[in-house]
C-alpha cells in the first residue's frame, strides 16, 4: 500500500510534547498482518500502548503526534486500513483531522479513542466522520473487534 | 563438592546465595501487593493489560510506561497547582485540559482511584468552584503519591525477584 515494513525505530527520547515518535513495526505475519494502521495521539503512554497492542496482533503501524501529521501523511500518499484517532491534541485536534481526512476522500476506518465522557464532544466527533468511538483505554478485545470488522468489510 | 560462596550481600542485607530460595517468596509478595492494590481500587484491570503486553521483545514495558506516567503526572500536578494559585483564577478551561490529560493517562495504566478523583475535580471546574478544585487537588495528590509509592515498591520487589531467579547456588551445580 505504500507503507514499508521496517525495523523497529524510535526517534528521540525527550518527553516534551513537541517531540514526535514514529514507530515502524514489521508485520509479524499474524492473522491481522495485512491490515495497516495509523495511531494519532499526542500522549506518549497511549502511543506506546496502542503501538504495542497493534504490534502484538501483527498489524503494521505508524504513530503520529497530532491531527496535522495524520493529514500530512495521507497527503504524502500513504494509506491505512485503520486510523486510531485521539480527540485532544495540539496543532490539530482529532475532530478537525477527521473532517479534513473525510473531505480528502479518505475512506479508512477511523476509530475515535478518547477519555472524554461529554456527550456533545462525542457527538461532534461522530459528526466529523468517525466510524466508531471507544473510551480509553483501548484493550486487546476492543482492538480485535475493530480489526474483525475491517476484515469482514473487505 | 560444595564450593564456598563469597560473602556478597544484596541491598536488602540478605546474603546473595539466599536469594536463590527467595525468588518464589518475592513472587508471592508481588502478587500480594497487587491483590491489595486491586482490592483497594487503586488499580483496575487495565494494569493487567499492561502486564500482558510485556514480553521478550519489551521485557520492561510496564516499568517504562509507568515511568512516563509518573513523569507526566507530576508536571500536570505542578501546572494544576500553579493555575489554582493564581489570584484571579478565571480560566477553568485550562484546568480542564490538564485534567483530561491526567484522566486519559491514568485510565491507560489502570490508575483507577486517580482517574476517579480527576472526574470529581473536573466537575468542580465545570462549576467554576475554586474551593472544590483545591480540595480535589489535595485528594488527587494524595491518591497519586500513594499509587506511586506502591508501584515503586512493586518494581523494587520485581527487581529483587529477577535477581534472585538468576542466582545459582552450590546445590544446583
Amino acid at each position: 500500500m505504500g507503507i514499508d515494513a521496517g525495523m523497529w525505530k524510535l526517534a528521540g527520547s525527550s518527553s516534551s510534547s513537541s517531540t514526535c515518535r514514529r514507530f515502524h513495526a514489521s508485520s509479524l505475519g499474524g492473522s491481522s498482518g495485512e491490515v495497516k494502521a495509523l495511531v494519532v495521539d499526542d500522549s506518549r503512554i497511549n502511543q506506546m500502548l496502542h503501538h504495542k497492542l497493534l504490534d502484538n496482533l501483527g498489524v503494521e503501524n505508524l504513530v503520529v503526534c497530532n491531527g496535522k501529521e495524520a493529514v500530512d501523511i495521507h497527503v504524502s500518499g500513504k494509506q491505512f486500513d485503520l486510523i486510531l484517532m485521539d480527540i485532544d491534541m495540539p496543532v490539530m485536534n482529532g475532530i478537525e483531522a477527521t473532517r479534513k481526512l473525510r473531505d480528502m476522500g479518505i475512506r479508512s476506518v477511523i476509530t475515535g479513542i478518547s477519555s472524554h465522557t461529554l456527550d456533545h464532544v462525542k457527538q461532534e466527533f461522530i459528526a466529523a466522520g468517525i466510524d466508531e468511538y471507544h473510551e480509553k483505554p483501548l484493550t486487546s478485545a476492543k482492538l480485535l473487534s475493530i480489526l474483525n470488522k475491517i476484515k469482514h468489510k473487505d | 563438592m560444595v564450593r564456598p560462596m563469597p560473602h556478597i550481600f544484596t541491598s536488602t542485607g540478605l546474603p546473595l546465595w539466599l536469594l536463590g530460595w527467595g525468588a518464589e517468596f518475592l513472587r508471592a509478595e508481588m502478587s500480594r501487593l497487587l491483590a491489595l492494590l486491586f482490592h483497594q481500587g487503586v488499580l483496575d484491570e487495565q494494569f493487567l493489560q499492561l502486564q500482558q503486553l510485556q514480553d521478550e521483545s519489551s521485557p520492561n514495558f510496564v516499568y517504562e510506561v509507568t515511568s512516563i506516567y509518573f513523569s507526566e503526572s507530576e508536571k500536570l500536578l505542578r501546572n494544576l497547582k500553579l493555575l489554582l494559585m493564581e489570584k484571579e483564577l478565571s480560566d477553568y478551561r485550562k484546568i480542564e485540559i490538564h485534567l483530561n490529560q491526567f484522566m486519559g493517562s491514568s485510565s491507560s495504566i489502570g490508575a483507577n482511584r486517580v482517574r476517579n478523583v480527576c472526574v470529581t475535580f473536573r466537575a468542580a471546574t465545570e462549576e467554576n468552584n475554586r474551593i472544590g478544585c483545591l480540595r480535589a487537588l489535595e485528594l488527587l495528590e494524595n491518591e497519586y503519591y500513594y499509587l506511586k509509592n506502591k508501584l515503586h515498591e512493586f518494581f523494587q520487589i520485581e527487581q529483587q525477584r529477577s535477581l534472585a531467579a538468576r542466582v545459582r547456588y552450590p546445590m544446583q551445580d
